[in-house]
């Protein structure tokens, strides 16, 4: 048999994407159905006065209209936090309610008020524009620093002062007294810019309730369908789990934002009920920039200290994270338990402490988007380490070796609650500079300005968590559900597999990438293998695809799947060969007695258990189906080394990224194609956040950047020429030996490219740009100094 | 008030009656079920919208319904042959063009106007080609090169 591990397959998803097949929510119609259009707040903090639905319903075709005041009326309980952060001194997070639709109050420009469902969309939408709402509008904060000043105007009168927690980690005393010994401190202020996750599939729901089984089924663009039914029904509508079913058909990217429980699921879900019709809501691009949850947005302090050879002594680290106007899913744990543990980053620096004030503001909420926490962290340490180079006069690639952890350190446990298992930062590094032809970069420099412009090269060695994670450690740290998944291997009698998987691929490639995996530990041809992703009923209760999970989590219990499966086959065969089955091995898809021509295939054993004739009944049940649940042990733990050279027009400001180089060790590869794409993926998001996307509001919390005009995407023409390469320390802890790949490249990209650019433009005396460094920022960076200078 | 047209989509002849503000694009997605066709944004920016009117690549998002009567229209339904995908789709195949497939279909039919009279595109010329097309899983990388696979085999 043919082995697929490690094989540039090409995947089998693409025939019904490329020939218009495919079926994203949306493209689902449900016989009677009808559409839901929202009415959403145009204020980012009103007091809702009067909701008159009149004028609404008496719109042709409108069914019905509902309000929260309906929903509370029904009981109906807020959206829930699924991570509880305790902060300093033992205070726990505060979490005001969420109601799916505002009931006295809105937050944020977006905030849904009421639904509208009609005939058809266009109805809805009249209705929606019919509908009159008179709000009292109060004053409004967006910036997580003015919403901590006294006198700002609050969010929540549950939360004073605008504060969700202050939490903190690591040892302040130590690092205040190696900061106050040490040689040097480079101090570092940076702003993390606040992102848009833009999947270029909007958002969109489907509820449906069968009166005759009392059933609801919720059909939505989710990245993990067993959260949001357990989030639905256990916390908003108080439905019986076993009464409803999700469903999550194709989903066009999620990068997070389809992580989380959002109101319009719920609201048609109930909806479909109280109207007795199926109603589908999908969102529109405006009503994604600001209701789909935002990323990012720190604003931070950061202190390195180091002895005078350039060994880090101690970082600290404080920062302000907004978390909009209301807790989303995961919010909370993001810009702690995903941030600031990464803050040891490839380094052995010795003593760390951060604090994290979460601050809600009048904003869409903020949660999740690729890479989430990691990104900020690795922004503040790879930016730090580089200014603290140039401020030493050392080489920046030499002052991170001399505080690499050393390969033979691992298991390695940081200042900062994690232990890395494996990695070797060192070889990721000489890989990328040898590839960047980094010796030779001052030729280029010297080459780009005898054109004009100036060049300037940039290195990012991140280091990531991922797999969210051990359960146990999870839940320690507050996360209020378990982080393992969940498989089933089920062989049919004529010995087709089909694989159900908690995973959840928007995007990924699960149907090859798994179908690889298990074509090879089954030893069967990689046609039989069918992989079922996506729907409560069918798959078992597994917890989705987010932080580079799937292979490393998701493959590892379909490995232990397969494992029971195997181990159940060599009885069966043994029993068929009448043979001891301490004498047969199974290899390449044969039960082989050892040191005999005697055996059986794996298909003829499955065969055999659903024909089970000749079969040890005594011993086994028949049927050759198996579940499995893994809960990994520890975190997995990806780690690279990004090099990237830009050149900057001084006349125009306009920056591109002429070269970038990843060299990137995810442990074992089961396709390197697949891996790939996720990587330049990754890195054009990265190289996005660095110099294009900005999310910005006004004072006033109106989004200035609502929509493409304002909100400048990475287009083909933004992309550079990409240098890969992979080194490999497989995971020591899952059975694939699988890391993660999915995050890296947003993860480490931004530091790269602001480290390339501060270092094009020191020569003209500029030393920081906060992201995203666009032409302009870039210009009046370069003027500004000239005019000083002048 | 309602509008009665007549095109050919995908080879096919269509009469409907549509209201008159109705899309392009939500004709093909609700009235036909031409369900490929994707609708990213609500500012002709993202592309996932693009189809061929009369040989011309167009976002149909920008288009009414009536604008089209007597049109030729072609979807990505009409591209493959039956089973065999059209070189551009096989190239988007071949080198990783896709992840998530909701930008796929505009994605080819834009590349498709970009191969049309160029077996040979430049990079710049591709970048120029699919400007109004956004991808966010990609970076793009593949897609390059899918399309000047795609040209290639168009071109031979």
């Amino acid at each position: 048999m043919a082995k697929h591990v490690g094989e540039r397959m090409k995947r089998v998803e693409d025939g019904r994407f490329l020939t218009g097949r495919g079926s994203y929510t949306d493209d689902i119609s449900k016989p009677g159905q009808t559409y839901a259009v929202f009415v959403r707040s145009p204020h980012a903090h009103a007091k809702i006065k009067s909701v008159d639905t009149q004028p609404a319903l008496a719109v042709d075709g409108v069914v019905a209209v509902y309000t929260g005041a309906d929903m509370a009326a029904d009981s109906v309980g807020g959206l829930p936090c699924g991570w509880q952060v305790i902060g300093k001194s033992g205070v726990p997070m505060l979490e005001p309610p969420h109601p799916p639709l505002a009931v006295d109050t809105v937050r944020y420009v977006g905030d849904a008020v009421a639904v509208v469902i009609a005939e058809t969309k266009n109805a809805a939408k009249d209705g929606a524009e019919a509908l009159e709402v008179d709000y009292d509008v109060r004053p409004a904060v967006a910036s997580a620093v003015k919403a901590m000043e006294d006198g700002a105007p609050e969010v929540h009168a549950e939360a004073p002062g605008n504060l969700c927690y202050d939490w903190e980690i690591g040892d302040r005393d130590a690092v205040d007294k190696a900061i106050a010994g040490a040689h040097h401190v480079t101090e570092f202020d940076l702003v993390n810019n606040r992102l848009i996750p833009n999947a270029i599939e909007p958002r969109a729901a489907i509820g449906e309730y069968d009166q005759a089984n009392d059933r609801y089924t919720l059909t939505t663009t989710s990245q993990n369908p067993h959260v949001i039914r357990l989030l639905m029904c256990a916390f908003v509508l108080q439905i019986p789990e076993h009464k409803c079913r999700v469903v999550a058909p194709d989903v066009g990217g999620g990068f997070g934002s389809k992580i989380f429980h959002y109101a319009e699921e719920a609201v048609v879900t109930w909806a479909a009920k109280k109207a007795g019709r199926p109603i589908k809501w999908t969102s529109d691009r405006s009503e994604a920039f600001l209701t789909d949850a935002h990323g990012r947005d720190h604003v931070t302090k950061a202190q390195l200290a180091m002895d005078k050879d350039g060994k880090f002594l101690a970082l600290k680290v404080a920062t302000v994270a907004n978390m909009g106007a209301y807790l989303s899913t995961f919010a909370s744990s993001i810009p702690t338990y995903l941030y600031a543990t990464l803050l040891a980053g490839q380094y052995t620096t010795p003593v760390i402490y951060a604090e994290v004030k979460a601050v809600f503001t009048h904003t869409t909420p903020v949660d999740a988007y690729r890479g989430a926490g990691r990104p900020e962290a690795t922004y503040v340490v790879e930016r730090i380490v580089e200014i603290a180079a140039r401020e030493m006069g050392m080489d920046p690639a030499e002052l991170r070796r001399k505080n690499f952890i050393q390969p033979d350190q691992f298991p390695y446990e940081t200042p900062v609650a994690l232990t890395y298992d494996t990695g070797n930062y060192q070889a990721s590094l000489d890989r990328a500079l040898e590839l960047s032809d980094y010796a030779n970069f001052e030729k280029r420099r010297a080459e780009s300005a005898r054109n004009g412009k100036l060049r300037g090269v940039g290195l990012s060695c991140y280091i990531e968590a991922c797999g969210i994670a051990p359960s146990a450690v999870a839940g320690a740290l507050g996360a209020r559900a378990g982080l393992y998944e969940a498989a089933e291997v089920r062989f049919a009698p004529t010995g087709t597999v089909s694989v159900f998987t908690g995973s959840h691929s928007h995007g990924q490639g699960h149907e090859t990438t798994f179908a690889q995996l298990t074509a090879d530990r089954l030893g069967i041809p990689v046609e039989n293998v069918d992989i079922v992703h996506g729907d409560t009923d069918r798959i078992p209760f597994g917890m989705g695809t987010y932080g580079s999970r799937s292979l490393a989590v998701g493959g590892s219990a379909i490995v232990k799947a397969i494992d029971k499966i195997i181990a159940k086959g060599k009885i069966i065969a043994a029993h068929m060969l009448e043979e001891d089955r301490d004498n047969v091995d199974f290899e390449d898809g044969v039960f082989a007695v050892k040191g005999t021509n005697k055996s059986r295939t794996i298909g003829e054993v499955a065969f055999q258990a659903y024909v089970p004739h000749n079969f040890p009944h005594d011993e086994l049940e028949p049927g050759l189906d198996e579940s499995a649940f893994y809960d990994p042990n520890n975190f997995t733990y990806p780690a690279g080394a990004y090099v990237c050279e830009v050149e900057v027009d001084p006349d125009t400001g306009e920056c591109s990224v002429d070269k970038f180089t990843a060299v990137d060790d995810f442990g074992n590869l089961i396709n390197p194609m697949i891996v790939e794409g996720q990587v330049h993926g990754g890195i054009a998001q990265g190289i996005g956040q660095a110099l294009l996307e900005g999310c910005v509001y006004a004072d006033d919390g109106q989004l200035v950047t609502g929509s493409y005009m304002d909100y400048a995407m990475p287009r083909a023409e933004h992309i550079p020429d990409y240098n890969f390469d992979f080194t490999s320390t497989p995971c020591t802890h899952n059975p694939i030996g699988a890391k993660g790949c999915g995050e890296a490249g947003a993860i480490g990209t931004p530091a790269a490219v602001i480290n390339a650019l501060t270092d094009a433009l020191r020569v003209a005396g500029v030393d920081n740009i906060d992201m995203p460094a666009t032409p302009l920022k870039i210009w009046q960076a370069l003027n500004n100094t000239k005019q000083a200078a002048e | 008030m309602s509008h009665a047209i007549r095109m050919t989509v995908n080879g096919r002849s269509i009469s409907a009656t549509v209201e008159p503000r109705t899309l392009l694009t939500e004709f093909l997605r609700d009235n036909l079920r031409l369900t490929g066709t994707h609708v990213g944004c609500d500012t002709s920016q993202c592309g996932a919208c693009t189809v061929h009117v009369d040989g011309k690549s167009v976002k149909s998002c920008t288009m009414l319904a009536v604008q089209c009567d007597g049109a030729d229209v072609l979807t990505i339904e009409g591209l493959a042959n039956g089973e065999d995908l059209h070189p551009m789709q096989k190239a988007f195949n071949d080198h990783h063009g896709l992840q998530c497939g909701f930008c796929t279909p505009g994605m080819v039919m834009s590349a498709l106007e970009v191969a049309s009279d160029n077996a040979d595109p430049s990079d710049d010329d591709i970048a120029k080609g699919l400007a109004g097309n956004f991808c966010r899983c990609t970076g793009y990388e593949n897609i390059y090169r899918a399309v000047k696979a795609g040209a290639k085999a168009m071109g031979s």
